[in-house]
């Protein structure tokens, strides 16, 4: 009775009501045969919370005291136990039936067109193309300023990543899901894939989109601070574009990584590594060491005046950390995620900035050497 | 039922108790143990109350306002934890130590020395947990499930008085349920077997066996958490050969268990409350028996259904699924019995009353959720959303608290010797019924919607589903202190009550004067 009253309210809720009150229906057949299945059950449930509700309230009614006040003497049947024993376990096989099918067939990830491999990490999902030479990360794009309430919130005010994943529609896309720390978990509600990432080993799901189209979803899984600011974009296009886009990538993929090469034998002015330095940190080191470098205490550690970023002895100390991470802890290897050149300059920037004066500048060939030992 | 051949009025002249604060550290009596744990469990739950003030604070609007990530994590850690070990379960053993030996005509539990050291190890278990929270690096802040490796190589140093908590906690379940086991099997009254026994009585039972075996469960999984945060041990950690999802897999085997052990002594309360004011006997107390029984034995095969999305094998996953749902069946086997005993009754609808009715459809609607949740291809999209923390707060909130709630009321009479003002009772009901359900229902379609859980932050079509929540949720909080409000007035004073204030109440404690005198049944009464 409660409940409908809140139910009530809630339908009387302005726009986008559909989608603010129940599942998506998604744009896969599983997907679809997931929502049936939720449907069905949901009906099922209030089919027999109507028939059980009713009595009671029938006899709230009639069998009160005021109206009743012999009561009746009855308190066993054993026919009518048996049938509501029988009778529920037929509706629950029912139920089970299709819910059998349609779990075997999301589980089934055999003959795959395209694979790609998620991996979780604090707090970001890492892609990575088996079919092309592609790989990048994906990370929230939301700005720290509208969290903090700052800047008014955009349309999709923390389901937005600097890079999505990208997916052709019509072909079975094989996930291959892992972890670099925690447990994540990927999530995409219109696919109705929802995976644990777990650290060490590789779990594995599918989908195959019917519609192209931007859609997203969130990490599912406590992960830490962050959690609620992991979330999963994917754009799924045309095979054709699809093809294109693939292509696209891997040249500008290809060429970033001889341009790399070729700036191992560059030096970089202090200006520019300092300028380089600064954007990576508040893109990437600021969540957990802070936007001033005075971390949190007892989790993470502070940068500004202490550690391996004021001795200047500690040099290659602190290129490896920040390289290879510190395993057993929440610091990870930035070597894969960050490029030579921002590995050199966000450690430039860590030794001379918020007051450290170690003076040391940082190049790509310092980095390069530390990651081929 | 049964008559009691008690001479109370012998009783009376020798009902001295010790005074002074003496009185409750070194008590042994079991009325005065259960009152020290209902009282902790009140402290609790206002303390774990106050936490989910913060959260639904925060939560009131998108972005961040109050409190950071961080600490918004050790809010929902603690609030979890602070309810399920501070506040449901110790209200339950509170329960059975007044309770159980009245039912059964005993004159104490069995075991009164380890009754004293089972409750007062908890204020501590719950100082060390609560004082974490003032740690360098905060309190634990990886859910109350813990899972590694979050819990173990990314946590904060408090870890380990968490674990140290916990396995207090764990201790003082352990020796409570001894107690009760020993008290039920050893002192009922002379001609009570156990086809006589209330169905409280019999409810604590199943639970003592359910905490017994799987405590020592969770003992285990967090001590290996702690040697392989503190000594180099890898249970959880793959690099090392170990393995994250057997965390999962070892702290649900008591984890799933330990949610019946929250809500089957709420059934035996039910049964009691419902004929009491139908006026008419339990129907089917033969079933319920052992439909509880069947609930706590399929309790143990169903742990993995938490854990659909780890990527079990779909066969693994097919056996949960459908063990799972098999536990709808005894559940309805309960519910249809309370239907059919109000069927036909002379109802009437004092307090105790209106919560077990509440009791009877809202935890019904948890229990559908819970069904939904069963379904193993569906959970994955419910799973870790909103609508999961809607279905565990209708059973725990509108199902254990409610059924708790109930019991108070149903037997203040007897533990105070005074009647509650009753208007007040009723308004407490009312606003805690309607806000509780403004709280939690809009919350299944949060969930639904995609809304993950445990997130300080959330995209703004969740906005106002989140509002409405969080009006719910202050308003259910303001709710709780006219309970505490009652409770305080009927302990000072009001209208005496008499031995037996409910018209159709049964049982052997009815027969003893009210408020229960200090020792009761130093004779045991006799049982037909
Ligand atoms: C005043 C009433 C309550 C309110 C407003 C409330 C609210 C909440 C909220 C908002 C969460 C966080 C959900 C999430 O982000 O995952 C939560 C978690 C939880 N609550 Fe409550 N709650 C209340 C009472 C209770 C009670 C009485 C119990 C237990 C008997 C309980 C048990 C839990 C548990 C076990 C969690 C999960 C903690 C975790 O995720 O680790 N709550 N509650
Ligand atoms: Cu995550």
């Amino acid at each position: 009775m409660k409940p409908l009253w809140a139910l009530l309210a809630m339908l009387s809720l302005p726009a986008s009501a559909e989608s603010q009150l129940n599942l998506t229906k998604g744009v896969t057949e599983v997907s679809n045969r997931v929502y049936d299945l939720h449907m069905t059950i949901f009906y099922i449930c209030c089919a027999i919370g109507v028939v059980v509700f009713g009595l009671m309230f029938i006899s709230m009614i009639r069998h009160r005291k005021s109206k009743n006040p012999k009561p009746a003497n009855f308190h066993e049947n054993v026919k009518v136990e048996i049938a509501w024993t029988i009778i529920p376990l037929l509706i629950l096989v029912g139920m089970a039936i299709p819910a059998t099918t349609t779990l075997i067939a999301m589980e089934d990830t055999s003959e795959a067109d395209v694979t790609i491999q998620v991996t979780g990490s604090q707090w970001k999902w890492h892609y990575k193309y088996f079919e092309n030479d592609v790989e990048f990360f994906s990370r929230l794009a939301t700005q720290q300023e509208q969290i903090n309430n700052k800047f008014t919130k955009s349309e999709n005010y923390l389901l937005e990543v600097d890079r999505p994943l990208v997916i052709p529609t019509d072909r079975k896309v094989r996930f291959l899901v892992t972890s670099d720390d925690v447990i994540h978990s990927w999530w995409v509600p219109d696919f109705a894939v929802k995976k644990d990432a777990n650290p060490g080993f590789i779990n594995e799901t599918w989908t195959k989109v019917d519609e192209p189209g931007i859609y997203r979803g969130q990490c599912a899984e406590l992960c830490g601070k962050d959690h609620g600011f992991m979330p999963v974009v994917v754009i799924a296009k045309e095979p054709a574009e699809y093809e294109k886009w693939i292509t696209d990538i891997e040249a500008k993929q290809e060429a970033a990584r001889q341009r790399e090469q070729e700036l191992l034998s560059m030096e970089m002015s202090k200006e520019e590594l300092m300028d380089l330095g600064e954007k990576v940190y508040n893109s990437t080191c600021a969540a957990c060491h802070q936007p001033n470098g005075q971390g949190v205490n007892g989790v993470f550690p502070a940068l500004a005046g202490s550690g391996v970023a004021v001795d200047p002895e500690a040099k290659s100390k602190h290129i490896d950390i920040v390289v290879n991470g510190v395993s057993g802890t929440a610091m990870q290897a930035f070597g894969q995620q960050l490029s030579m050149q921002e590995l050199a300059a966000v450690i430039t920037y860590e030794r001379n900035a918020w007051g450290n004066e170690t003076g040391d500048l940082i190049q790509a060939a310092d980095i390069n050497k530390v990651m081929n030992q | 039922m049964s008559t009691a051949v008690e001479a109370t009025h012998h009783d009376a002249h020798h009902d001295h108790k010790p005074s002074g604060i003496g009185r409750w550290l070194f008590t042994t009596n079991h009325k005065d143990i259960g009152s020290m744990y209902l009282l902790f469990s009140l402290t609790m739950f206002f303390v774990g109350g106050a936490m989910a003030m913060v959260i639904r604070a925060e939560l009131f609007q998108p972005g961040l306002q109050l409190v950071d990530p961080h600490f918004f994590n050790q809010m929902t850690t603690v609030h979890g934890l602070v309810m399920i070990f501070g506040a449901v379960m110790p209200a339950f053993t509170g329960l059975a130590n007044w309770m159980v030996p009245m039912m059964i005509g005993a004159p104490d539990m069995a075991l009164p020395r380890m009754n004293n050291w089972s409750f007062w190890i908890l204020p501590f278990a719950f100082m060390i947990l609560l004082g974490s929270l003032f740690m360098e690096g905060g309190g634990p802040a990886f859910g109350w499930t813990a899972y590694a490796p979050l819990s173990t190589s990314y946590s904060s140093d408090s870890t380990a008085l968490f674990v140290f908590s916990v396995h207090i906690m764990g201790i003082s379940s352990i020796m409570g349920a001894i107690n009760v086991i020993v008290t039920i099997m050893n002192m009922r009254a002379p001609g009570m077997n156990y086809m006589k026994m209330p169905l409280f009585v019999w409810t604590w039972f199943i639970t003592a066996f359910l905490l017994i075996a799987v405590m020592p469960v969770l003992a285990g999984a967090v001590t290996m958490m702690l040697t392989d945060k503190y000594f180099g041990t890898s249970f959880f950690d793959a690099a090392g050969g170990g393995d994250p999802v057997m965390y999962q897999h070892i702290f649900w085997f008591f984890g799933h268990p330990e949610v019946y052990i929250m809500i089957l002594p709420s059934f035996g309360i039910i049964s009691a409350i419902i004929p009491a004011f139908t006026r008419k006997r339990l129907f089917g107390y033969s079933s319920m028996v052992y439909a509880t029984a069947a609930i706590a034995l399929l309790s143990f095969l169903v742990w993995a259904h938490h854990m659909f999305t780890t990527g079990m094998p779909v066969f693994a996953e097919l056996f949960f699924m459908y063990c799972t749902m098999l536990i709808a069946v005894p559940t309805g086997v309960k519910v249809f019995n309370w239907v059919a005993t109000m069927w036909k009754g002379s109802m009437t609808f004092e307090t105790p009353m209106l919560f077990a009715l509440a009791f009877v459809i809202l935890f019904t609607i948890g229990g559908f959720s819970g069904l939904m949740l069963a379904i193993t291809p569906v959970d994955f999209q419910y799973h870790d959303t909103y609508f999961v923390v809607a279905h565990f707060h209708y059973v725990l909130v509108t199902g254990a608290i409610f059924s708790v709630m109930a019991a108070a009321y149903y037997w203040l009479p007897k533990w105070t010797g005074h009647m509650y003002d009753s208007t007040l009772a009723k308004t407490h009901f009312w606003t805690s019924v309607i806000s509780v359900n403004v709280l939690f229902f809009p919350m299944h379609f949060a969930g639904l919607a995609g809304m993950p859980r445990r997130i300080p932050d959330y995209a703004t079509q969740f906005a106002d589903v989140n509002q409405i929540t969080s009006i719910g949720g202050f308003a259910f909080g303001l709710s709780q202190l006219i309970f505490l409000w009652v409770v305080i007035k009927c302990v000072k004073g009001g209208e005496k009550a008499d031995a037996k204030p409910w018209e159709g109440a049964e049982g052997l404690e009815w027969t003893v004067p009210s408020p229960a005198p200090y020792h009761t049944f130093e004779k045991p009464p006799k049982v037909d």
